[in-house]
């Protein structure tokens, strides 16, 4: 049998090792080096300074903000913040990098080693080292489709400020290189340092992947470029492992390459490989200073940093009671933490977990709808709880209410107003129509009295029947009970 | 009275203040010399039009009684600074044309100083050259002439084309820019006052870059005087350049006139570099008693690192250069060359947009940048560039300032040195030290070499210590009474 995580090959079985460089697009309001603005959709070249558009004699200016958002990333993955780094050039020729080079940091980078911990989908945590975080700018966008003969560039997000962060090669698996990238997009969302929103381009990933028999040394590795989406990345690691075991199994040796992935094939391909690599002649900006930042700069931003979701989960199994695996549904995102946690204000917080995991989380999918676009608003799902708690509605009720909820954003008092859903709590009420079945059901009446006490559920089933379903359960099976044995 | 092209920037402002003429007057002037003396090849683009625009309004606002430190001055503009709307070519095929729509900052604050542009001067492209001769517009022409021939000087580089205008009075004053001595040798191939302010007194934004950890602007003027009002005016952090300095600018005319009693003045050994002119060493022993006598001490100082400081500055410089330089690839502005891929469109842009030097200059820089280089080269540079400005800090104990000749020779003919490439960089060995330390300096003229060609003598500071600078040059100034004039002007 297979090992976990490994790869079953014609020779044996094979450990994939992964390492992962992720670019966050940093959220700074203007550019890394530039004041021009950064926010999506603006139209080609709009976005564009005289600094992005290398014009002779400009000067970058190194965004404060930046800076700090690079920090506090660092925090958030409790890393190394180096009070001491460097800009340096990276030199090659493309159109669309205007300068000629891209000012990134090689030697010194801003942020040295951290660590992320992944929860698996078995509910087991890995501990997955940093190796660094460093700021650089994102080149522009080569157009090739508008024109056969000739090529457009867009230089909007030429000068952008990304964070590359870097991972020690410590991933054994595409799985586990999803649950990373997962994570990371958690994390840097709730620190507010890059909206995560890959599909938009804020975050892409360029997986180092190579394979080794266990014990063996590391494999010669390949680099799969500019994977755009989490589902993309475990893909492109799977095949890419698969290929590279087939090659060796093969008799062949991998070659050290740059590769694309094809998402319509799910393949990856060669676009360069080490010989044609560049020589980027890195050297310390001499437009730029180092940066040197003061222990009070990093302490406030310390200070400043909100509760994290691993800290959060913690929080949650301890204080409010969760199972561990709600706990990591719920802080997996930091607005379903949010929304969790606004609507388990003063109610119980396990029911409202139930709530949120199951049915909201239900509705939300069927309508593809993301936790911010929820008809019902936190505070509503609390207040429905709160009303399941006080003996307002039932449980079963409750789901009738909600649906209404989803359906028109009522608030769920005005729901079982409107619908005169309130449960039937009245003790002589009760009474009457638990008295009205036992008449009917004098067969059960000797059934349960015989010992079948499972029949109570149809007696049950009377009342429920009777009350349109707002009978306050409880209380009905407390009256049978009593009025049976007597 | 003088003719109004060969006052300096303090008459001619005390006549502007007094209404003996006007800035129009004074502008026609020096638009009529320009013209006058084209064949010095000074200026790469005149701009008499807005030069007479810009005296008129001088005049308006004089007449409101609302004036600049310069205003109404005719001055013209080294072609390395971006100007709104005036073409800007660093004297390169590579950027002919070019107009930007953006001012430098250190012209800019001419301008809000009330200057009247002339126009852009020539200079080695791309400010990389000793002699003026690699610009593409063509090779100015030197305003002196030897006495024995006739031929053909350089003015020196890169900043050739300002020093030959301010010599030969075709402006008040010019700008210059100095990477390892484009202020400072020019001025003495020329016969007037170049001064280089401290790395970071300036700022860069809107200079075409060649080194960018070197490059500095400063004044080209023919009195001391004028080199100091004209720096107040160029000065200042900007924050569009976190590489210049917030640090309080002086009034740097108000140490002029002081004397220098009991300044220790250094004089360093190692500056006796093989192959200097004999004519030179003796006006530096002269220079040494000038300030002598004026009350001054000349202290034997050490730097022995100074002849490592050639050869760092030529790995430094084109390094940084090799990458500055990148940004002109035919996509966005200036010159483009098609191709049939775009490594063509590229190589041929290049290659038809940058002369000889330039090209060297990116090969060598490209080179000591590359993998396996890197090391040896830039690195090692770099460490001999801090030794180098620790040896200056170190002087600086124990001296004011430090007096040098401000060249190993008076200006050549033109291609004299074109093959003799290590001879034409040997032109900065002078200057480079203070360039790689950072420092301020000042090459002030000081006498005749026995060919008739102005030699200057350099000055240097502390970083940020520009007052002593003109209080000593103001000294040697009035020691060398230097008065004479090139035999060509306009």
């Amino acid at each position: 049998m297979t090992e976990k995580n490994m790869i079953a090959g014609r020779t044996g079985d094979w450990e994939v090792v992964i390492g992962l460089e992720v670019h966050a697009q940093v959220i700074s309001e203007a550019k890394l080096f530039s004041g021009a603005d950064t926010s999506f959709g603006a139209e080609p070249n709009e976005q564009v300074s005289l600094v992005d558009a290398a014009m002779p004699g400009m000067l970058p200016v190194i965004n404060k903000k930046a800076i700090e958002q690079a920090v506090r990333t660092g925090l958030g993955i409790k890393a190394q913040i180096n009070r001491f780094s460097v800009f340096d050039r990276k030199n090659y020729f493309y159109p669309d990098l205007p300068q000629g080079y891209q000012i990134s940091q090689f030697s010194d980078p801003i942020v040295g080693t951290g660590e992320i911990i992944i929860d698996m989908e078995d509910g087991e945590s890995r501990t997955v080292g940093i190796t660094r975080i460093h700021l650089e700018q994102d080149a522009g966008k080569s157009v090739h489709d508008m024109d056969p003969s000739s090529t457009y560039v867009d230089l909007n997000r030429s000068g952008v400020a990304l964070m590359e962060i870097v991972s020690e090669p410590d991933l054994r698996s595409a799985d586990e290189a999803a649950a990373y990238l997962t994570k990371l997009r958690a994390i840097v969302r709730y620190l507010g340092t890059c909206d995560g929103n890959m599909e938009q381009g804020s975050m892409r990933c360029d997986a180092n992947v190579s394979v080794r028999k266990l014990g063996d040394e590391l494999g010669t590795r390949c680099e799969i470029k500019n994977v755009n989406s989490i589902r993309f990345a475990a893909q492109a690691i799977e095949y890419e492992a698969r290929r590279q075991i087939e090659v060796i199994e093969d008799g062949g040796t991998i070659e050290q390459q740059t590769r694309l992935f094809d998402s319509n094939k799910g393949v990856t391909r060669s676009m360069r490989s080490k010989e044609e690599a560049h020589d980027y002649r890195y050297f310390p900006d001499p437009d730029l200073l180092p940066v040197n930042l003061s222990e009070d700069f990093v302490e406030e931003i310390r200070r400043s940093l909100p509760e994290l979701p691993d800290d959060k989960k913690q929080r949650f199994v301890d204080d409010l009671g969760l199972s561990g695996y709600d706990a990591d549904v719920l802080v997996a995102e930091r607005a379903t933490a949010e929304y969790f946690e606004q609507a388990a204000d003063g109610q119980d917080a396990k029911t409202v977990a139930n709530w949120v995991t199951s049915d909201l989380f239900g509705y939300l999918n069927k309508e593809g709808l993301e936790i911010t676009e929820s008809p019902v608003a936190a505070g509503q799902l609390g207040a429905l709880v709160g009303l399941i708690s006080d003996g307002t509605i039932s449980g079963r009720i409750a789901r009738d209410v909600f649906a209404e909820m989803c359906a028109t954003s009522k608030d769920p008092a005005d729901v079982v107003e409107e619908k005169g859903l309130k449960q039937v709590s009245d003790t002589g009420e009760l009474e009457t129509i638990v008295d009205e079945a036992i008449a009917k059901g004098t067969a059960q009446v000797e059934q349960y009295k015989s010992g079948n006490e499972k029949i109570i559920g149809w007696f049950v089933g009377q009342v429920m029947q009777a009350t349109k379903g707002q009978a306050n359960p409880q209380m009905v099976n407390e009256i049978l009970r009593k009025k049976l044995s007597e | 009275m003088a003719a109004l092209t060969d006052l300096t920037i303090a008459e001619a402002q005390a006549g502007l203040e007094k209404g003996e003429f006007s800035s129009k007057e004074i502008t026609k002037a020096h638009i009529s010399a320009i013209e006058e003396a084209r064949e010095l090849n000074a200026y790469v683009t005149e701009t008499p039009e807005r030069a007479l625009a810009d005296a008129e309004a001088s005049d308006k606002r004089r007449a409101a009684g609302d004036v600049g430190a310069l205003d109404g001055l005719p001055i013209a503009i080294k072609d390395l600074f971006c100007t709104k709307g005036v073409q800007s070519t660093a004297s390169s095929h590579m950027l002919e044309g070019f107009v930007p729509p953006y001012e430098s900052t250190v012209s800019g604050k001419l301008v809000d100083a009330g200057m009247v542009m002339l126009g852009k001067t020539n200079l080695d492209e791309f400010a990389m050259g000793s002699s003026n001769e690699t610009s593409y517009f063509g090779p100015v022409i030197n305003p002196w002439k030897r006495n024995s021939d006739d031929q053909p000087l350089v003015p020196g580089g890169s900043s050739g084309g300002s020093a030959a205008a301010v010599a030969a009075r075709l402006c008040l004053a010019a700008t210059g820019t100095d990477t390892g001595g484009s202020i400072r040798q020019p001025a003495s191939f020329c016969g007037i006052v170049g001064m280089k302010p401290t790395y970071g007194r300036c700022s860069r934004w809107g200079i075409v870059a060649f080194a960018s950890s070197l490059d500095q602007a400063g004044p080209m003027t023919r009195t001391v005087r004028d080199a100091a009002i004209m720096l107040q005016s160029m000065v200042g952090f900007d924050p569009k350049d976190t590489t210049s300095a917030e640090v309080p600018v002086p009034d740097f005319q108000a140490v002029l006139g002081q004397d220098i009693k009991g300044l220790k003045i250094g004089i360093p050994s190692e500056y006796r570099v093989e192959g200097t002119d004999p004519e030179i060493l003796a006006l530096w022993d002269q220079g040494i008693k000038w300030l002598e006598d004026a009350g001054a001490e000349a202290v034997e100082v050490s730097l022995p690192r100074t002849k490592y400081a050639l050869p760092a500055y030529y790995i430094i410089a084109p390094a940084e250069a090799s990458s500055n330089l990148a940004r002109y690839d035919g996509m966005r502005y200036g010159l483009r060359e098609d191709g049939d891929s775009l490594a063509e469109v590229y190589e041929n842009t290049r290659a038809a947009g940058f002369g000889n030097e330039v090209r060297r200059r990116i090969l060598m820089g490209t080179y000591v940048l590359s993998a396996g280089y890197y090391d040896a080269y830039y690195i090692k540079a770099q460490k001999v560039r801090k030794l180098i400005a620790d040896e200056f800090s170190a002087a600086f104990e124990a001296v004011d300032a430090i007096l040098t000749p401000a060249v190993p020779s008076a200006a050549f003919a033109h291609k004299e040195k074109s093959d003799d490439l290590l001879g034409m960089y040997l032109n900065d060995v002078m200057t480079v030290p203070a360039s790689l330390a950072g420092l301020p300096g000042i090459s002030v003229p000081a006498g005749l070499s026995s060919d008739g060609l102005p030699l200057g003598l350099q000055l240097i500071t502390k970083a940020f210590d520009e007052e002593t600078l003109f209080r000593v040059a103001d000294v040697l100034e009035q020691s060398a009474g230097f008065t004479a004039q090139p035999g060509q002007k306009g």
